[in-house]
C-alpha cells in the first residue's frame, strides 16, 4: 500500500501537468498511466498550440496556458519543437470571413490579438495559402509543438520533481472509505490518497460515473498523415474557419495534416480511415497548392473524448469530496492542458483555481439521462 | 459478387492463382511490378532479350515454368499490375495505380508479399555505391546492370553466394565475398542442410565457382566500414585475426532477409514471436490460414522460406482458401505440400545455423551510425532515448523518429530493434513490435479517385 497526497489516474497531458505542478508544490503524488505516458491523444494529437478559435468560456485558461507554454524549456527541460509561427484561421467564403470577424470582435480583450486579413494581404503575407481562400485571421503568438515529445516530457519532469509515475499500470478499482480513496491497480499495487484526479481521457467516464456523475462521452478518431520532408515554405500553422482541413510544417519540413474521422480498431486503438485520408490527399492541394504531386508517408489516428457541447469537464465532482474531474477535451486538450493541471493543482492547494471553471462543471450533465 | 483477391505475383501469388482458377474461380491478382513473377524470378523489360538461362540460371525452369502459368492464366484472372495495395481495413483492399486511387471489396484475400533485405548497417552504408544484395540482383536480372565496376558482396545468407556468383558469371569484377558467418557454423549446419541436398548443392556449387574462378571467399568475416567521398572507393573487414582494407566501387550487403508483414499487420492479423526469423511474423497454420477469418498467407511475406516454398504454400492457402469455401479439394494433395513445406522448414533451420545472424553487431554498431537513412536517426540518437528509460520500440520511434520515415521502419526496424534491446538489457522480442500504418509505401497528394 502506498500512501500520497493525490493520485492522478491518466499520464495525457492533464495528468502528467496535474502531477508536475502539484509535485513542484510539494505534494506526494502517484501518476497512473495504463500504456505509456502521453502514447495516446495527447502523444498523436496535430501538435496545434493554439487559442483562436476557442469557445470564448476557454480563454481565459488557454491564455493562461500560452504563459505556461512560453516557459516551457524551463518546465519540462526541453523545448519540444514548440514555435510561436501564428495561427492561419482560412476562410473559403464571405460567410466564412465574416464568421472570423465575429470571433475576432467578441475576442477581444483576451489577449489574443487577431489580425484580420482581406484576400490580398493574404496572399501577400502567406503566399503558399491556395486562392480557394478569400481571407483569414492570423493569431501571431500562437503557433505548433511536437506532441509526441512534449507530453511524455511533462510526466519526466514530474517524475524529477519527485511524482511516482507508473506506466502500463490500468486501474482495476476505486473506492472511498469517507477519509480517502483506495486505487488497486492491475499489477497488484494499492494506493491511497485523499485526492483523485480523474484526467482518463476517453476512458474517464467509467470513473465519473463510478461516483454517481455519468457523462454523455464518446469517442472520436481524427485522421492524420504526414508528408516527407519539403522545402520549408509554411510559416504559420493553419486551419480552416467551419472545420476541414489543418496543417503545418515542422522545421524539419514534413508537413503534418488532419481532417475528417478515422474509426476505433477497440477500446485503445483507432485508425484514420481510407476515406478521411483520400479526403486530405485530394482537399489539401486547393488550400495548399505547394502539396501537388509531394507524398504522405505515414497516416494515424488516437482516441479523443468528446461530450455533446464540445467543452470538457474541469474541476471538482459534486457527489465525492476529493474527486476532481478534467477529461472530454473534444481534441483541443493539448494547448490548455497544462494551465488544467496548474488549475487542479491549485484546488488542492488553496482551495479554488484562480481562472474561473464554472463552464466547465460536470454538474451541467447531471440532469441529461446518460444512454 | 465480392471477388477473391491475391495480393503479389510472385512464386506463392501466381501459384494461388493457379489452383484458384484450376477450381473455377475467376480471382483478382494485384503487383505492385510491372510484371510477374516477384523478386527472386523478375522479369526484364518486355523490349530486353537476354536469355531466362542468363537471367536465372538455375533457376531457369523454374522461372519460365512461374512466368508461362501467368501468361496461361490471363483469361482466367483479373490480373492488375502497377498496382500498389497501400491500406487495408475490414473488407476492403485500398489500391493505387498510375496515380489513381481505387476500393477493391473482397471475398477471401490471400496475402503474398515477399520480403526484402534485413539490412544492420555499417558506417558508410549510405554512400552511393552501396546497394543490398538484393538492389544488387534486381539491377542485374532487371536492367542487366552491375551496381559497380569493382564489387564486393557482404553479409551473410543463401543470396550472398548466389549473387556474387551471378555477377562473377556475367562478367562483373568480384573483388571479394566477405561472409560473417564462421566456416565452424557451416560445418554444424549440414545435417540440416542435408534435408534438401539439391538446394545445398547448388550454394556449395556458387562458392566452389567462385573460389576456381580466384574470387576471395572470406569467412568469419564482417564489413566494419565503407569509405569514400562522394561514392564508395573502399572498404574494411576483418576476421578474428586480420583486419584489411579492399579497394572497390560499390558493395552489396544484407544478412538475409524479412518478410514485408505490414499489409497482414494492417488486416488485423495475429502476430508471434519466430526465434528463427528473429521477427515479428503474422501466424499461420499449416495451410496458411491467418488468425483473422478470410485472410490467409503465403510465401516469404509470413516467414523467409525461399522460392519453392512460396510456390507449394502458395497453392496451399489456395486449397485451404477453397475448403473454406465448400469445394472439394484433393486432401492428399494438401498432406502432400504441407509435409513438403515441413521438410523445407528444417532446411530452413539449417541455414539459420550456417548463415548465424551478427548477434554482436549491435554491441559493435558506433553511435555515430546512421540507422534510419529517411529521418537520419543515428545509434546515439536511439540510445539516449533508451538512456531516457523507454524500451518499447514505438514508443522510442515517438522520441525520436527511427522506423517513422518513407520506409516505415521496413529497412531500419530490425537494425533499430537490436539497438533497442541491447541497450535496454532485453530480448528483441521483449520490445513490442513495430505497428503498420497505412499507407505501406508513400501515396502522393491530388490523386484521382475512382468512382
Amino acid at each position: 500500500m502506498i500512501e500520497v497526497d493525490a493520485v492522478i489516474i491518466g499520464g495525457g497531458i492533464v495528468g502528467a501537468s496535474a502531477a508536475l505542478f502539484l509535485s513542484k508544490a510539494g505534494r506526494r503524488v502517484a501518476l497512473l498511466e495504463r500504456d505509456f505516458c502521453g502514447s495516446h491523444s495527447s502523444g498523436v494529437n496535430y501538435g496545434g498550440v493554439r487559442r483562436q478559435g476557442r469557445p470564448l468560456s476557454q480563454l481565459p485558461l488557454s491564455q493562461r496556458a500560452h504563459e505556461i507554454w512560453g516557459q516551457l524549456p524551463q518546465l519540462i527541460g526541453i523545448d519540444g519543437e514548440y514555435q510561436r509561427s501564428g495561427h492561419l484561421k482560412l476562410a473559403r467564403s464571405l460567410d466564412d470571413l465574416r464568421a472570423l470577424h465575429d470571433y475576432a470582435a467578441s475576442s477581444q480583450g483576451f489577449g489574443l490579438d487577431l489580425q484580420l486579413l482581406d484576400r490580398d494581404e493574404l496572399r501577400r503575407r502567406f503566399p503558399w495559402v491556395g486562392t480557394v481562400a478569400v481571407g483569414a485571421s492570423l493569431c501571431p503568438d500562437d503557433g505548433h509543438a511536437n506532441p509526441r515529445l512534449v507530453s511524455p516530457a511533462f510526466a519526466q519532469a514530474a517524475r524529477r520533481h519527485g511524482a511516482q509515475v507508473h506506466e502500463q499500470c490500468p486501474v482495476s478499482q476505486v473506492t472511498h472509505d469517507g477519509q480517502r480513496f483506495a486505487v488497486r491497480t492491475e499489477t497488484a499495487v494499492e494506493f491511497r490518497a485523499p485526492w483523485l484526479l480523474n484526467c482518463a481521457g476517453a476512458w474517464a467516464s467509467r470513473f465519473a460515473a463510478q461516483f454517481g456523475e455519468a457523462v454523455p462521452m464518446h469517442a472520436g478518431h481524427p485522421a492524420m498523415l504526414v508528408t516527407e520532408p519539403l522545402p520549408v515554405v509554411m510559416d504559420a500553422s493553419t486551419g480552416v474557419e467551419g472545420g476541414g482541413i489543418y496543417a503545418r510544417q515542422v522545421a524539419r519540413g514534413n508537413c503534418v495534416l488532419g481532417g475528417g474521422q478515422g474509426f476505433a480498431l477497440d477500446d485503445a486503438r483507432a485508425r484514420p480511415g481510407q476515406s478521411a485520408v483520400i479526403e486530405i490527399l485530394r482537399q489539401a492541394v486547393e488550400l495548399y497548392p505547394f502539396l501537388e504531386g509531394a507524398q504522405a508517408i505515414r497516416t494515424w489516428s488516437g482516441t479523443e473524448g468528446y461530450l455533446p457541447d464540445r467543452q470538457p469537464v474541469i474541476g471538482p465532482s459534486s457527489t465525492q469530496p476529493g474527486l476532481l474531474h478534467a477529461f472530454g477535451f473534444a481534441g483541443a486538450g493539448f494547448q490548455i492542458g497544462p494551465a488544467v493541471g496548474q488549475a487542479l493543482t491549485e484546488i488542492i492547494c488553496s482551495g479554488a483555481s484562480s481562472t474561473p471553471l464554472d463552464a466547465f462543471s460536470i454538474t451541467r450533465f447531471h440532469s441529461i439521462s446518460v444512454a | 459478387m465480392k471477388p477473391i483477391v491475391i495480393i503479389g505475383a510472385g512464386p506463392a501469388g501466381i501459384r494461388a492463382a493457379q489452383t484458384l482458377a484450376a477450381h473455377g474461380i475467376y480471382p483478382v491478382l494485384l503487383d505492385e511490378a510491372a510484371r510477374g513473377g516477384g523478386q527472386i524470378y523478375r522479369r526484364q523489360p518486355a523490349n530486353f532479350t537476354r536469355s531466362s538461362d542468363k537471367l536465372y540460371g538455375f533457376e531457369a525452369a523454374k522461372a519460365n515454368a512461374i512466368h508461362q502459368t501467368l501468361e496461361e492464366l490471363r483469361q482466367q484472372l483479373d490480373y492488375r499490375p502497377d498496382t500498389l495495395v497501400w491500406n487495408a481495413e475490414a473488407g476492403q483492399l485500398d489500391t493505387l495505380h498510375e496515380g489513381r486511387a481505387a476500393r477493391l471489396d473482397y471475398a477471401s484475400v490471400i496475402v503474398a508479399t515477399g520480403a526484402t533485405d534485413r539490412i544492420l548497417p555499417v558506417p558508410g552504408w549510405t554512400l552511393p555505391g552501396v546497394y543490398s544484395l538484393g538492389a544488387a540482383q534486381i539491377a542485374l536480372k532487371f536492367q542487366g546492370c552491375a551496381i559497380g565496376e569493382r564489387v564486393v558482396f557482404a553479409g551473410s545468407g543463401p543470396l550472398l553466394y548466389l549473387v556474387a556468383y551471378q555477377y562473377a558469371k556475367a562478367g562483373a569484377n568480384v573483388v571479394a565475398v566477405l561472409d560473417s558467418s564462421p566456416l565452424s557454423a557451416q560445418a554444424r549446419a549440414l545435417p540440416g542442410l542435408l534435408a534438401q541436398p539439391a538446394t545445398l548443392a547448388k550454394g556449395l556449387y556458387y562458392r566452389a565457382w567462385l573460389t576456381t574462378h580466384g574470387i576471395p571467399v572470406h569467412q568469419g568475416a564482417s564489413l566494419t566500414l565503407i569509405e569514400g567521398e562522394r561514392r564508395v572507393q573502399s572498404l574494411k573487414w576483418r576476421s578474428k585475426t586480420t583486419e584489411r582494407t579492399l579497394d572497390c566501387d560499390a558493395v552489396a550487403f544484407a544478412h538475409g532477409l524479412r518478410s514485408e508483414t505490414q499489409l497482414a499487420d494492417l488486416l488485423g492479423c495475429e502476430f508471434a514471436w519466430s526465434p528463427l526469423n528473429r521477427a515479428w511474423l503474422p501466424q499461420r497454420d499449416s495451410a496458411g490460414r491467418s488468425s483473422s477469418a478470410g485472410v490467409y498467407l503465403a510465401g516469404d511475406g509470413a516467414g523467409i522460406m525461399g522460392a519453392d516454398a512460396a510456390e507449394m504454400a502458395g497453392e496451399r492457402a489456395a486449397l485451404a482458401l477453397l475448403e473454406d469455401l465448400g469445394y472439394r479439394v484433393d486432401p492428399q494433395r494438401c498432406a502432400q505440400l504441407e509435409q513438403s513445406l515441413e521438410r523445407i522448414g528444417h532446411f530452413r533451420q539449417g541455414l539459420e545455423r550456417a548463415f548465424v545472424f551478427p548477434e554482436d553487431w549491435a554491441s559493435r554498431a558506433t553511435d555515430d551510425l546512421m540507422i534510419c537513412r529517411c529521418e537520419e536517426v543515428s545509434v546515439a540518437d536511439i540510445r539516449q532515448v533508451v538512456g531516457e528509460g523507454h524500451w518499447e520500440i514505438n514508443r522510442v520511434k515517438a522520441h525520436c523518429r527511427v522506423g517513422m520515415g518513407r520506409c516505415q521502419g521496413r529497412m531500419c526496424g530490425a537494425a533499430a530493434a537490436e539497438i533497442i534491446a541491447r541497450e535496454s538489457g532485453r530480448a528483441v522480442r521483449d520490445i513490442g513490435r513495430l505497428r503498420a500504418q497505412a499507407p505501406v509505401k508513400p501515396v502522393p497528394f491530388g490523386l484521382e479517385v475512382e468512382p
